[in-house]
């Protein structure tokens, strides 16, 4: 135990180690300064969920796009998923052998009439992949657009945007999507879909920006920013939307995942991706009566889908802890 | 009364033996309090002194075992004769409340806001088992009488929004009694409040120990607090008590550096100007007119009801190198006046002129060219400063708002205003929440000057500063405004702040100018009723000036027909209240 109140002690601390306001140079022990936005990093690197969920995720997007290649790019995979190839195993039954580990001819084994199901999950994966990115990215755009000019500038243009978002939240997804989907179906490619998806999907991140733009506006450096003369656009987009980046960035993780899902829904019904490009979801659909008979053909495309939709939500579980430290459970 | 220490004899009520709290962070653990032994008896009001992050929030909090799980705690906290770290789940919930009570800084967060004001009373003594039901909703109803709220019966069916933040402290300070605690721990009681309440709680917490024995632990940064408060006093600094004694021996014949230059950091009302460095520079002869408000009207509108009428008919103006106070309590409207002559809340009529140009009537980019020349501070410079932004961007926003410059010139304006406020220049690369408070405030000052406005509004810029820093922030603005010479209209509750540097003084109560004139005037020849009161509430460092000031305010409030607020323990002793008193 140290007396503190020893006067003698004292006396001979240097009267300069009582100054208060030290200056950052003197009391930090590192030169490194961190900005927010590498303090979020530096958590979301340190969960450990959401890094091996990363990695799975990379692996995943590596393996479909690197195997069968990608548009004109061939892959390292020999087969594809058009040709019919002589069934080898009985029924087509998956080659793959965990121990000792070996691909076989066919890995995950081959359709009734003899297609390589590898090359078709790669195929569908990489569809699925492209959708639920391209919807996750549009869908966050067109939300956090009308979420910030609804918030910010408030009265009439909110009253009209909100209710606007209220008419599309009205409307079940999968009924808008459906009819949606089958236009973009007829006009051609998966990309037109995920853009049919991106517009009946952002209503949910709309009303989160809204609401977190409400709350930042308020805020003291915004009105230090309007004293200025700033310009409301530019308070919106250097001001605001930077520190509601955590929010939207969660959300839009979670509508990727979301995306996957609705995706496989609609190819499982008929109105999403046609043959005879495949996606997961579509698959699973063309081989439902399979599964007495030739249960790989239902299994392989369905762990992909419950795989990447978990990774994709553990990914955005990292990142709203990285953002917000309190939420994390002690 | 004697403001004496106690050396009664009694068992302390409170000790903190060589305690010591470390707590865990991201960047490796942080030595919060570092080993100190402190002890209250019972009766004795103990005031733990010192500026934020000294850790004296910290030490309260180990007495009431509610530290988070991230501290490790070392040495031991005694309530009564029992040791807090001994004790279990139940063991410790027994005594919260019942032996050991808390004060709250904030009287709106620290009520519930959707239960009634009795059943938050009644519910801490059904919980410990001293009554229930009716009698306990009795005993709440005398509780709320003895601390001075009128109609108690009516009040407490009533929700904490619907009373003034000087009676929540007042329910706060009643939940604290329920129990009849040994020890009361006061954290920053007053520091919410407005100086006029403050001295009110003030004269109840002080009515308490005399008349129920109770301990207090006095938690406060403000040095007239102490002064009108405590018997004891320890300053603390980065975690361990520097000094300690009677309240006169600490405050008038400081031993320790620190104490002194905290001291030495306070301003002090009737010492005018100059008490930090240089003195503003007097106001030349018919200097021009820089803001000139005339007949300010600005209305909150609300739905459903009539619109509020914050600033009622205000006329003043700022001459060009001149600083004029803004003061009162919260309500007042000062602030919204300020917001009004930004341009962030609209106006509902009357005449702004600034620089001789009409503020209310321009638009568009002759607005944007008016606002170059008007510079803002605001209060909490951790809210006013874009978390996001490097301190670099955050002085040269204004710069690129109205393209000025290239980015060299601008990166080379910046050094210059970095300078200017003191900060070394290697913070241009830093961000806001790595400095501190007063750090901030000064890149909050230099972000204001960066487009050398004529026109200054400041909005309370050092109300959330330690003192010690306030006086450093307050030094280097009187520098700033000798140099650039800029007109300011300076908001301020705090009296002796706008003393130290105001050219003239205007009093606002309820949206209306209630007094106005030079500093020598309203501050040392105060004509208005409400003026003489707001000075008379304002505590000063020292204890036997300050007892003198107490008294004279009574003095003045029995001459206004007021009664001086104290703990009525008649009510409560014909209750048959106080169990240990009986016992």
């Amino acid at each position: 135990m140290t007396n503190t109140n020893d006067p003698a002690e004292l006396d001979e601390v240097h009267e300069a180690d009582y100054e208060i306001e030290s200056m950052p140079d003197e009391t930090s022990t590192t030169d490194k300064s961190y900005s927010q936005g590498q303090l979020v990093l530096r958590r979301f690197f340190r969960h450990r969920g959401a890094m091996v969920s990363l990695t799975i995720l990379v692996f995943i997007t590596l393996l479909a796009f690197t195997s069968i290649g990608f548009g004109p790019i061939p892959g390292w995979w020999g087969k594809n998923h058009i040709d019919l190839y002589p069934i080898v195993e009985v029924a087509g039954a998956p080659t793959l052998t965990l121990w000792p580990f070996s691909l076989g001819e066919h890995p995950f084994g081959q359709t009734t009439i003899g297609k390589d199901y590898f090359a078709l999950v790669m195929l569908g994966t990489q569809n699925s992949l492209a959708i639920a990115f391209t919807v996750g990215l549009a869908a966050t755009l067109i939300g956090t657009f009308i979420g910030a000019t609804a918030g910010y500038f408030r009265g009439l243009s909110e009253a009209f945007l909100m209710r606007v978002t209220d008419l599309f939240i009205i409307i079940p997804t999968l009924v808008l999507a459906a009819v949606l989907g089958r236009m973009a179906g007829n006009v051609g490619g998966i990309f037109a879909l995920a853009g049919m998806l991106a517009l009946v999907s952002w209503t949910g991140l709309a009303r989160l920006v809204r609401g977190e733009v409400l709350s930042l506006r308020e805020r003291e450096f915004v009105a230090a920013a309007r004293a200025v003369g700033t310009s409301p656009w530019r308070i919106i987009v250097r001001h605001i939307l930077p520190n509601a980046l955590g929010t939207i960035i969660v959300n839009a993780t979670l509508l990727i995942s979301s995306a996957i899902l609705v995706e496989t829904a609609l190819s499982y019904l008929g109105f999403g991706v046609r043959p005879p490009n495949t996606s997961l979801g579509l698959l699973i659909s063309e081989n439902q009566n399979a599964l007495s008979t030739r249960p790989w053909l239902f299994w392989w495309p369905g762990v992909f889908i419950v795989g990447i939709a978990l990774v994709v939500n553990f990914i955005g579980d990292g990142l709203r802890d990285a953002f917000d430290p309190r939420q994390q459970m002690d | 009364m004697t403001t004496t220490p106690r050396f009664t004899g009694e068992q302390p009520v409170l000790k903190f033996d060589s305690l010591d709290v470390q707590f865990r962070t991201e960047f490796g653990s942080v030595h919060a309090v570092k080993g100190i032994t402190l002890s209250v008896a019972p009766g004795e009001v103990m005031a733990l002194v010192g500026e934020s992050g000294s850790g004296k929030s910290v030490t309260a909090t180990t007495a009431l075992g509610l530290l988070p799980k991230s501290a490790t705690i070392d040495g031991e906290t005694f309530v009564t004769d029992k040791s807090i770290g001994t004790l279990g789940g139940r063991q410790l919930r027994a005594m919260r409340g019942n032996r050991v009570a808390m004060v709250f800084q904030e009287p709106m967060t620290a009520l519930n806001p959707v239960i009634t004001i009795g059943e938050q009373l009644t519910e801490s003594m059904e919980v410990h088992g001293v009554a229930f039901g009716a009698e306990a909703w009795d005993r709440a109803v005398e509780l709320l009488d003895a601390v001075g709220i009128p109609g108690a019966e009516r009040r407490a069916k009533q929700f904490p929004h619907e009373l003034s933040g000087g009676m929540r402290q007042r329910v706060v300070i009643a939940m604290a009694l329920t129990c009849d605690p040994d020890v009361i721990i006061a954290d920053e009681p007053t520091t919410a409040l407005d100086v006029t309440v403050q001295a009110d709680i003030l004269d109840l917490l002080r009515s308490l120990k005399d008349k129920l024995n109770t301990g207090i632990l006095l938690i406060t940064h403000n040095m007239g607090v102490v002064a009108d408060m405590a018997d004891n006093v320890a300053v603390m600094f980065k975690g361990t008590i520097v000094e300690r004694g009677p309240v006169e021996q600490v405050l008038l014949q400081p031993q320790h550096a620190y104490t002194k230059k905290l001291l030495a950091a306070v301003p002090r009302l009737g010492k005018g100007h100059g008490q930090f460095g240089v003195a503003p520079h007097p106001v030349e002869e018919g200097a021009q007119t820089a803001l000139d408000v005339r007949d300010l009207v600005v209305e909150y509108h609300r739905a459903g009801k009539k619109p509020f009428r914050a600033v009622d008919g205000v006329s003043f103006d700022v001459h060009r190198g001149e600083i004029v106070g803004l003061v009162g309590e919260s309500g007042s409207g000062k602030s919204t006046i300020g917001r009004a002559l930004l341009g962030l809340i609209p106006s509902e009529s009357g005449e702004v002129r600034v620089l001789d140009q009409d503020l209310l009537g321009i638009r568009g980019a002759q607005l944007k060219s008016l606002r170059r020349r008007i510079g803002v501070i605001f209060q909490d410079p951790a809210a006013s400063l874009n978390p996001r932004f490097p301190i670099g961007d955050v002085i040269a926003e204004p710069l690129s708002v109205h393209k000025e410059g290239s980015a060299k010139e601008r990166e080379a304006r910046v050094h210059e205003l970095l300078d200017a406020v003191h900060l070394p220049r290697t913070v241009y690369n830093r961000y806001p929440h790595e400095l501190s408070g007063g750090q901030r405030q000064r890149v909050s000052i230099a972000r204001a000057l960066a487009l050398s406005p004529d026109l200054l509004i400041a909005d309370e810029p050092t109300s959330a500063l330690d003192v010690s820093v306030q006086a450093s922030v307050l030094a280097m603005f009187t520098e700033l405004q000798r140099e650039f010479g800029f007109a300011c209209l300076f908001i301020s509750h705090d009296l002796a702040v706008i003393d130290s540097l105001a050219h003239r003084v205007v009093v606002m109560q309820f949206g209306k100018i209630v007094e106005k004139g030079t500093r020598e005037e309203v501050l040392l020849d105060p004509r208005e009723e409400y003026t003489r009161r707001l000075l008379a509430a304002a505590p000063v460092p020292n204890p036997i000036e300050q007892r003198q000031r107490r008294e004279a305010r009574h003095e003045l409030l029995r001459g206004f027909g007021d009664e001086v607020v104290e703990f009525d323990t008649r009510e409560l002793d014909q209750g048959g209240w106080s169990k240990r008193s009986q016992d």
